[in-house]
């Protein structure tokens, strides 16, 4: 095996990349809260569809590296030994979670001091049976927003970035190790993702409602935690994917066999199956009992969003489901990295389709290039953070009990 | 092509402790040209299908077209019961068009698709394995069901010594000779090489 292989280095190109995009992304940002003019006929405070933007980018990437996360957890409190090859590719898309949860905590503040009307629940007075903004069905739900809301939110937050860092240090720590008679890093991470497991099952549900449902307040859907973690799972595997098959493709990771790869083609049409359960699940009990506080919901979707929500449907569902069916294609590589973009982009839109229509509403004039600009933007961050952690630490692990498996792993 | 001649081959039962001299084994007695019969192992050997030589599964394909088959039986009837013969009126929804009121078909149109797909392919494995009731275990050494692994050879004359020296020198505990069959002079054209 080739030494110098194992550690790597962000290509100049690559960082040159992520910095166009970025430049791109922030320009078009810029313009975007320039030119999104409100609009009093139609209820539409301005820069409204700019801040929703910037909110869809910062919680589809925050979401995707806490999906990572997740995904690394499970690894370990499965025992599963398939993928501990790339479990440093997996170690370095969470390392954008604290970058996501500072931009979601600034949107969020930025929020409570009414700079933008994302949240309906913020408006001042909302729950005063005086003042004009009096809304009497939030006014109702008020006790589970305000300080419980931020007490929840912070909690999150906390929680998460502590259970990842601290998941990442444990691997890290082992490497520094000469022999690792024990495992104790191991068995260490093994507990550590056993909590998080728990700690992830309830508030990846609770977090979707308070931070992505609590947008249209008066509306609610039990499942709708589950719909927004199978889309960011989804997201997340595409991530790592596209990652380790760049990787290969600059030579390193020769020690990832090709069915660690096929594996990972596996998860990508499964999950891609799971999301469209959960999604059409939702959309089709709503349908079916036709009560109206829940059907306006998809209401509004169908009137001014007919495109986007087929779209969202038929590139999240049909493609994957066509193109991933047969084994030859999961291990294609090219196939996989094409495929695994147009998903990755599919489920961008599938976050713009949530948000917008809570915030923006009927004043949506259809995708434009605000969407793609501030997604450029988060994509070039997220490339410069996730590659710059990949370089951080050896893409081989060492002291992992599984190692030798994860090296001989075929299927 | 071979010329026509009646030929003796005999069977031979290598016999191993263990799966990886087994693979070592089988992948020598192939680049030397000799077809292995079948392995027998207690257990799942992952990737041995390509080692040891056998064409790849169609069993996906029939898959597809069970699973097919059971998205159109699911449409038909759902269309005949719900829109054709006798339309309902169930919670006002749309029933005079299928594509109206298709998100009410989706989830059986799926379990269909699903049971027909699941139960054609576990009843294809069984007839093509032929696991029919009553059917004769066809285990050459019940031994193979422990800790035994085994190749199964049938072989001329000239590639039973040369198996032979293969298997010993890779590590087989046992080479048991169980007998010969006499294939006739028809039979051996197709065989030869």
């Amino acid at each position: 095996m080739n030494t110098e292989k194992l550690n790597f280095t962000v290509p100049s190109k690559t960082k040159m990349f992520s910095f166009i995009l970025m430049g791109i992304g922030l320009l078009s940002i810029i313009l975007m809260f320039v030119m999104d003019k409100g609009n009093e006929e139609l209820h539409y405070h301005a820069h409204t569809r700019a801040w929703s933007n910037v909110f869809a980018g910062s919680f589809f990437f925050m979401a995707l590296s806490l999906a990572a996360a997740f995904f690394l957890g499970l690894q370990y409190a499965a025992e599963a030994g398939w993928a501990t090859t790339i479990k440093r590719v997996i170690e370095a898309v969470t390392a954008y979670l604290p970058w996501g949860i500072a931009f979601m905590l600034l949107i969020f503040i930025l929020g409570q001091l009414h700079i933008h009307h994302i949240y309906h629940w913020m408006t001042e007075g909302i729950a005063d049976p005086n003042s004009p903004n009096y809304d009497e069905v939030i006014a109702a739900k008020i006790g589970y927003f305000g300080i419980f809301w931020w007490v929840r939110t912070i909690l999150y937050m906390i929680g998460w970035w502590w259970f990842t860092n601290k998941l990442v240090k444990n691997s890290r720590a082992a490497d520094a190790l000469e022999i690792d008679t024990n495992n104790s890093y191991h068995w260490k991470n093994v507990k550590l993702s056993a909590w998080f497991m728990v700690l992830f099952a309830v508030t990846s549900s609770t977090s979707s409602w308070d931070w992505v449902m609590s947008i249209d307040t008066h509306w609610f859907s039990t499942l709708f935690g589950w719909y927004i973690f199978s889309g960011m799972w989804i997201s997340a595997i595409v991530a790592i994917t596209v990652l380790i098959i760049w990787l290969k493709k600059l030579g390193y990771l020769e020690f990832v066999t090709e069915s660690t790869i096929h594996d990972m083609g596996k998860w990508m049409f499964a999950i891609s199956f799971l999301w469209t359960y959960l999604y059409f699940s939702q959309f089709m009990l709503i349908w079916y009992s036709d009560i109206p506080e829940e059907v306006i919901y998809f209401q509004t979707r169908w009137e001014s969003y007919k495109a986007l929500m087929w779209t969202v449907f038929f590139v999240n569902f049909a493609f994957p489901m066509v193109m991933l069916m047969s084994r030859d294609c999961k291990r294609n590589f090219f196939f996989l990295m094409f495929i695994g973009t147009i998903i990755f982009i599919g489920h961008y839109l599938d976050v713009i389709m949530i948000v917008m229509p809570g915030t923006v509403g009927h004043a949506w004039t259809g995708l434009s290039w605000m969407e793609f600009g501030c997604f450029a933007f988060f994509l070039g961050l997220f490339i410069f953070v996730v590659t710059r952690a990949l370089s951080k630490a050896p893409l081989m692990v060492k002291n992992h009990p599984y190692l030798d498996e994860s090296l001989h792993h075929s299927t | 092509m071979g010329s026509a001649v009646a030929k003796t081959k005999h069977i031979i039962h290598g016999v191993f402790n263990d799966e990886v001299p087994l693979l070592e084994a089988c992948k020598k007695l192939r680049a030397s040209g000799i077809r292995i019969k079948d392995v027998f192992s207690p257990m799942p050997i992952h990737g041995i299908d390509g080692v040891i030589g056998v064409p790849r599964t169609r069993i996906a394909i029939c898959a597809f077209i069970y699973g097919i088959t059971g998205t159109s039986l699911a449409t038909l009837m759902m269309w005949y019961m719900m829109i054709s013969d006798w339309p309902n009126d169930i919670g006002g929804k749309p029933n005079w068009a299928y594509y109206l009121n298709v998100p009410a078909f989706i989830p059986i149109t799926f379990e269909s698709t699903v049971f027909c797909a699941a139960h054609g392919m576990a009843l294809t494995y069984f007839l093509r394995c032929w696991l029919v009731p009553g059917a004769k275990a066809k285990n050459p050494d019940p031994r193979t069901t422990d800790d035994k692994f085994l190749i199964l050879l049938e072989l001329t004359d000239e590639q039973a010594k040369k198996a032979e020296e293969i298997l010993k020198s890779n590590g087989a505990e046992e080479v048991n000779h169980k007998g010969s069959y006499i294939v006739p002079a028809a039979y051996t054209l197709e065989e030869a090489h």
